[in-house]
């Protein structure tokens, strides 16, 4: 029996092991990303790499002094933050109503919705984009917040769906017998109640938004253009470019790898559509 | 549930703007395309549009890139899959069980999803892949390799890496999040009854799986048939065509050479492939939505 668990025991970290070297592989580029940042363009291109170098901010400086950065930053923050807005402003009214008041219709609606989920966003590049230069909307930010908020709309009707499809009933009830109409009712119960879920729905659009390159990169050239399309501006570039390169990527990258690690749990539900919680 | 049923006009209402806006975003554009698919219509000749029928279908389809992008676009989807699968399922199954540092290592391998497509390729293309002074060429000299030229020799191949490397987070979180919710104590039991732990893993943990693989599947698909930024940024669809999938086809039949008939054709092409996995997808979540 002693043996049997002592083999238990080794097979354990074994499994341990493999499982931290797996995670440290996959997260390698990230990591390397990051160190390369720190690095003049000449340690960053040397070869055999240095693991060991002296740090440098430069790149950095160099990024705020001559890219602009803050001025895609600001760009990525309006249209990521602006289509969360929209976009939930549109989805939790329309979430409240298949919930709480379905018809013989919502199911087949909510199924709809998902479906236009699947449109590629090829299928309606020219017209879009001729519709955005026909409304003067080429390059500017109203475009990416419609845009965004668009695309992500039917993943946010379906993830506080399902988040206002597990309060219970009773609650509801108890504020009508009370007296509550229904604007009352979603703001001071229905909201409060469910505003975990809430909140991830917004932040996974949040991260959605921030991250979409194919419209960033279709639909602006310059004056709106978000962080998305600063780092494409990099692949061709003259000359060392490495540790620059790093340290635009580590600042675009950061704030939404964060608030990632902090939502990972709910992330599942809004990805799956609910199909996976 | 009936007092709620009432068909009270203003929470009716309420759903309209969400289903009126996405009305709006998939009629209009898509009527647009097929309109814009049967006309001869460039855009440095905007005056001189005229009807020609099937005639952009026929061009795509007679145009050799056509096929290629085609056949990269499943080349692409189908091995991306494949790898997330298979992979993103050994993981999960290997960080299943209870071990220190748990949870960094779950964060650590759900990292990359959260990275932009943009910065994802362009870190792999040059810091990692580099064949002078990337990472990946120092290990192969460590080892008395010749480093690969990868984005030259193995363009397709290099993309795949890169994508599948970005989507492998997603998978790992949806299966980890599935076994989180497998029956512990059936496992054990089989455990006791001296089943191998390869037994455990095909009798119980695949069969457990398969629907959050289905998932994982459709909706990776959907996302991976719009590959675009990791193209448009590494190989800008070469060499040669070597690297263009459809969207990639698409975005230079329209903003590079103004042809916007024969880009509409194309896009309605990669709406019909699209269409084809919602088809399935959609049943799969309708099931769910019925089982409640």
């Amino acid at each position: 029996m002693s043996t049997y668990q002592s083999r238990r025991q080794t097979l354990r970290t074994i499994r341990s092991i493999a499982a931290w070297i797996v995670a440290f592989a996959m997260f390698f580029p990230i990591l390397w990303m990051l160190l390369t940042s720190f690095k003049s363009e000449l340690d960053a291109f040397s070869m055999p790499p240095r693991f060991a170098f002296e740090p440098t901010l430069e790149n950095y400086r160099t990024i705020f002094a001559r890219a602009n950065y803050m001025h895609y930053a600001w760009n990525s923050v309006a249209a990521a933050g602006g289509a969360t807005v929209l976009g939930m402003l549109v989805a939790v009214p329309a979430a409240y109503a298949f919930a709480f008041h379905p018809t013989a219709r919502t199911r087949s609606t909510l199924l709809w919705m998902l479906s236009t989920k699947m449109l590629p966003g090829v299928g309606v590049l020219v017209p879009i984009y001729l519709l955005a230069r026909d409304a003067n909307l080429l390059d500017s930010t109203t475009a990416l917040v419609l845009v965004f908020a668009l695309i992500n709309l039917p993943i946010m009707v379906w993830m506080i769906y399902t988040y206002f499809r597990d309060v219970p009933m009773e609650i509801m009830e108890a504020a009508k017998v009370d007296g509550a109409g229904t604007w009352e009712t979603m703001l001071h119960v229905l909201l409060p109640v469910s505003r975990g879920g809430l909140a991830s729905t917004a932040l996974l659009c949040l991260i959605l938004s921030w991250n979409e390159s194919f419209w960033s990169l279709n639909l602006t050239t310059s004056r709106a253009a978000p962080l998305s399309a600063l780092v494409a501006s990099f692949s061709s570039p003259e000359g060392l470019f490495w540790a620059k390169l790093s340290a635009v990527s580590t600042l675009a990258c950061a704030p939404i790898l964060v608030l990632g690690w902090f939502s990972q749990k709910q992330l599942v539900r809004g990805l799956t559509f609910g199909a996976v919680k | 549930m009936s007092a709620t049923q009432s068909k009270s006009r203003t929470e009716r209402l309420m759903a309209q703007p969400a289903i009126g806006m996405l009305l709006a975003w998939m009629i209009v554009p898509l009527a647009m395309t097929v309109y814009f698919s049967t006309q001869y219509f460039n855009l440095l000749y905007p005056n001189k549009s005229s009807f020609v029928g099937l005639e952009n279908f026929a061009y795509f389809f007679t145009y050799p890139s056509f096929w290629t992008s085609v056949l990269n676009t499943l080349l692409l989807v189908g091995a991306v899959l494949a790898i997330t699968v298979v992979i993103g399922v050994l993981i999960s199954v290997l960080v299943d069980e209870h071990f220190p540092g748990q949870g960094i290592v779950r964060m650590l391998l759900i990292s990359p999803f959260f990275i932009m497509p943009t910065v994802a390729a362009l870190t792999w293309k040059n810091l990692l892949m580099n064949p002078v002074s990337g990472f990946f060429a120092w290990v192969a000299r460590l080892f008395g390799m010749t480093p690969v030229n990868w984005f030259a020799d193995w363009p397709l191949f290099s993309v795949i890496l890169v994508v599948a490397w970005e989507w492998l987070p997603f998978a790992i979180l949806i299966f980890v999040t599935a076994l989180q919710s497998m029956d512990r104590e059936q496992k054990e039991a089989a455990q006791v009854d001296g089943a191998r732990a390869w037994e455990v893993f095909r009798y119980l943990t695949l069969p457990h799986l398969a629907r959050p693989i289905a998932v994982v599947v459709m909706i990776e698909a959907i996302f991976l048939l719009n590959v675009f930024a990791e193209i448009f940024v590494t190989t800008n669809g070469g060499p040669g065509d070597a690297t263009t999938n459809v969207p990639y086809l698409v975005y230079t039949q329209a903003l590079l050479e103004f042809d916007v008939g024969a880009a509409s054709a194309g896009g309605l092409v990669a709406v019909v492939l699209a269409n084809i996995v919602a088809f399935f997808l959609v049943r799969l979540i309708g099931e769910t939505l019925t089982a409640r």
